[in-house]
């Protein structure tokens, strides 16, 4: 170790991995809904995809995501919840991976929640 | 990336109850699932939980599992892991309220407390540098050698009012700033992880779950005092502390963060483990460099101090493992951050090894201040099966107890001293009213005569005098006389040791004097033990109108002294039973099994 600004590479790389083991309470949350019904709709990779999209954007302080249960619309797997707080809850319906980008970038960091991904463009 | 962490303890406890075997099984159920690029397992140091180990959390969610057992380890995989369920049946259940989970952070055990000397334990994997450096570590370091003058690391160290953390409370920066004023070709940084009283394992759990806490603070403490060597005197039955220290040692030299030219400052600085038998006296400084020096432990006279003359006769400093684990954060986030912490004296927070009556056995870490009550009955759970508080005590061997009218006094150095007890370095053992006093005096004083070095005649002798007493008054043989001549012979033994150890030795008898001499009266007037321990003063019975006559005593007892009577109670069917007591061993196996509670003892 030579410098200062060695040490300051190796702690903004392990960074990352560690974020995920601390509870912010402000976070914004996103819920990919896990049971077997999403799990067979495809909502592994969804998930996967959002993971990488918020590490790529260096959000992992800002945006937890977590899996949960049977959301209880299983037509419309992967279900995806969006939380953040002060706002309403988001439900954004029949994900993809392709999808997930938009998210990210228009809800999460911009606030515009994606209506045509939701669940009121398709009842 | 990683979207889920798994921590799961590998402290002493929970290794004990075979955690790491559940890391083993769960990185294979893990990988049977196909989620190994997904879930990340770590292993960390201790969460403080002790008495619910083997402890696991799942992140982000930040799920608390207590008492896993490896058979759990597939359901929580499939069920959590895999599908997202949290498995609330295997939960800490005090997380768990009306279906809902609730954040470990707002449990009785965690809201209480503010870890700054435990903040990675729990969190990093000990024996990864990565994770130490994640979490700003050898950041205080770099900024030590490259913005600051050693005269300025010192002045922000006495500044923050941080006291030795070994039990003393000597001002940490005081220490420091002697042996910087001190000229000498070389000089030495030493750590004190001797860790002996009974029941304490706080430092073990910081070399533990956080050892390059310890190496960071040695070298900046090094570069403060002009030191370029550091020793860690650390107890050979730490296993796991002493390989975790060594792996940290090994990463810090590959990062360049140990050896020479740190940081490109021209800062040269390394350390060397040595590891101790296991003698208490090792504890005390002087001893303890002795014994590094190869020679056999024992105390030598101060002064010089350790400042003038230490280790090979050049200044030294001598610090414990939780004084270093908190300066690293005091160097980060300055001193008046620390001192908004604590008391007017004693500053910062204190780290106890909670043991004995206690539902909640553990490490906990509390700011200074924190009353006795909040500890035992708050984070601490109380006392299992509704039984009373009787006393705590503190310092170990060289401390005394704390009585439940002092329940509420604020713990820091200076009124602990004033209610006749210590700091110590954390130990805190909470005894019910079935705990015997003297007995509890008697079984510390057998550990100091045992661990006496035997250099000085008044602690040589002097215990050993002394526990002979203690132990004619368990046995009923005592004398009024002989506690007055036992608490004349404490003063001598205090005032005349060479070393610590025994100028403390006589302090859990002081103290249990100070607070229970009723107890000792009763054992030695009455013939009676009043918390019914010391076996010879007790007598088991049968209440033969309880009895019912079911005979499981008269099976259970080893020496056949228990036997049926002819005497039948009114609304009983069966003849009562007696014991006979001049066979009777007091082994308490009728008691333990009578169902009707017949049995009793007095």
């Amino acid at each position: 170790m030579k410098s200062l600004a060695e040490l300051q590479a190796i702690r903004d790389k392990a960074k990352a991995n560690i974020n995920l083991r601390k509870e912010n309470p402000n976070a914004a949350r996103v819920y990919v809904g896990m049971a077997t019904c999403g799990i067979a709709a495809g909502a592994r990779p969804v998930l996967n995809a959002f993971i990488e999209e918020i590490a790529k954007r260096g959000l992992q302080e800002d945006i937890t995501v977590t899996q949960t249960g049977c959301i209880g619309i299983c037509q419309y797997e992967p279900v995806v919840e969006v939380e953040i707080p002060g706002e309403e809850k988001v439900t954004y319906v029949k994900m993809t991976p392709e999808r997930v980008a938009r998210v990210v970038n228009d809800h999460l960091v911009n606030r515009n929640v994606v209506t045509e991904f939701t669940i009121g463009a398709y009842t | 990336m990683y979207r889920s962490n798994v921590l799961v303890c590998g402290g002493t406890g929970c290794t004990s109850s075979n955690s790491l075997k559940i890391v083993e099984v769960l990185k294979e159920e893990i990988k049977k699932n196909g989620l190994e690029k997904e879930v990340n397992v770590t292993t960390t140091g201790c969460f403080g939980l002790c008495a619910l180990g083997p402890i696991m959390v799942v992140y982000p969610e930040g799920s608390f599992y207590s008492m896993v057992q490896v058979a759990d380890i597939p359901e929580i995989v499939e069920e959590h892991l895999l599908k997202g369920r949290i498995v609330t049946r295997l939960l800490y259940q005090e997380t768990v309220e009306d279906d809902t989970i609730k954040s470990l952070n707002k449990t009785a055990f965690y809201a209480k407390q503010k870890r700054v000397a435990l903040r990675n334990c729990g969190v990093i994997d000990p024996e990864k540098i990565d994770d130490y450096i994640a979490m700003d570590g050898y950041a205080a370091l770099g900024k030590v050698l490259t913005e600051m003058k050693p005269e300025d690391v010192i002045q922000t160290i006495l500044d923050s009012g941080l006291r030795g953390r070994g039990g003393a409370g000597f001002p940490t920066g005081l220490k420091w700033k002697f042996a910087a004023a001190n000229d000498a070709d070389q000089k030495y940084v030493c750590c004190n992880a001797d860790e002996g009283d009974p029941g304490a394992f706080m430092d073990r759990s910081v070399l533990e779950g956080d050892p390059h806490a310890v190496l960071e603070a040695m070298a900046i403490a090094g570069y403060a005092i002009g030191a370029s060597k550091g020793y860690i005197y650390v107890r050979a039955e730490y296993p796991i502390a002493v390989k975790r220290l060594k792996i940290a040692i090994d990463q810090a030299h590959e990062y360049g963060l140990l050896g020479e030219d740190i940081f490109g400052t021209g800062f040269d600085f390394d350390i060397q483990l040595r590891l101790g038998a296991g003698a208490f006296v090792c504890g005390e400084e002087t001893s303890l460099m002795t014994s590094i020096e190869g020679k056999r432990g024992e105390p030598r006279p101060r002064p010089p101090f350790p400042a003038v003359k230490g280790l090979y006769r050049k200044p030294t400093i001598l610090n414990n493992v939780e004084t270093y684990a908190n300066i690293a954060q005091i160097i980060l986030n300055g001193a008046d951050w620390f001192a908004s912490m604590g008391t007017e004296k004693s500053k910062g927070t204190k780290v106890f090894a909670l043991g004995g009556k206690i539902e909640h056995t553990g490490l906990v870490e509390v700011p200074m201040g924190t009353t006795l009550r909040e500890i035992v009955e708050e984070i601490g759970g109380g006392i299992p099966g509704g039984k009373k508080f009787k006393a705590a005590q503190t310092g170990g061997p060289s401390g005394g107890c704390i009585p439940a009218e002092h329940l509420d006094i604020p713990i820091d150095y200076d009124n602990l001293l004033e209610i006749g007890s210590m700091m110590g370095s954390g130990g805190l053992i909470v005894m019910d009213e079935t705990t015997c006093m003297v007995d509890i005096a008697k079984f510390f004083l057998e550990f100091t005569v045992d661990e006496s070095c035997g250099k000085c005649t008044p602690c040589r002798i002097g215990t050993k005098r002394l526990l002979e007493m203690l132990d004619k008054i368990t046995k009923g043989q005592g004398t009024l006389e002989m506690i007055d001549e036992m608490e004349d012979l404490c003063h001598y033994i205090k005032a005349n040791s060479l070393c610590g150890l025994g100028q403390t030795a006589p302090n859990p008898v002081l103290s249990t004097l100070r607070y229970f001499r009723d107890e000792y009266v009763s054992h030695v007037v009455d013939k009676k033990c009043p918390a019914g321990v010391c076996k010879d003063l007790l007598e088991f019975s049968i209440d033969k109108d309880k009895c019912v006559g079911c005979g499981l005593c008269a099976r259970n007892c080893p020496v056949n002294a228990i036997t049926v009577t002819d005497y039948i109670a009114p609304n009983k069917k069966k003849p009562a039973y007696e014991i006979d007591h001049s066979k009777c061993i007091k082994c308490g196996a009728c008691i333990d099994n009578c169902r009707p509670g017949a049995v009793y003892k007095g």
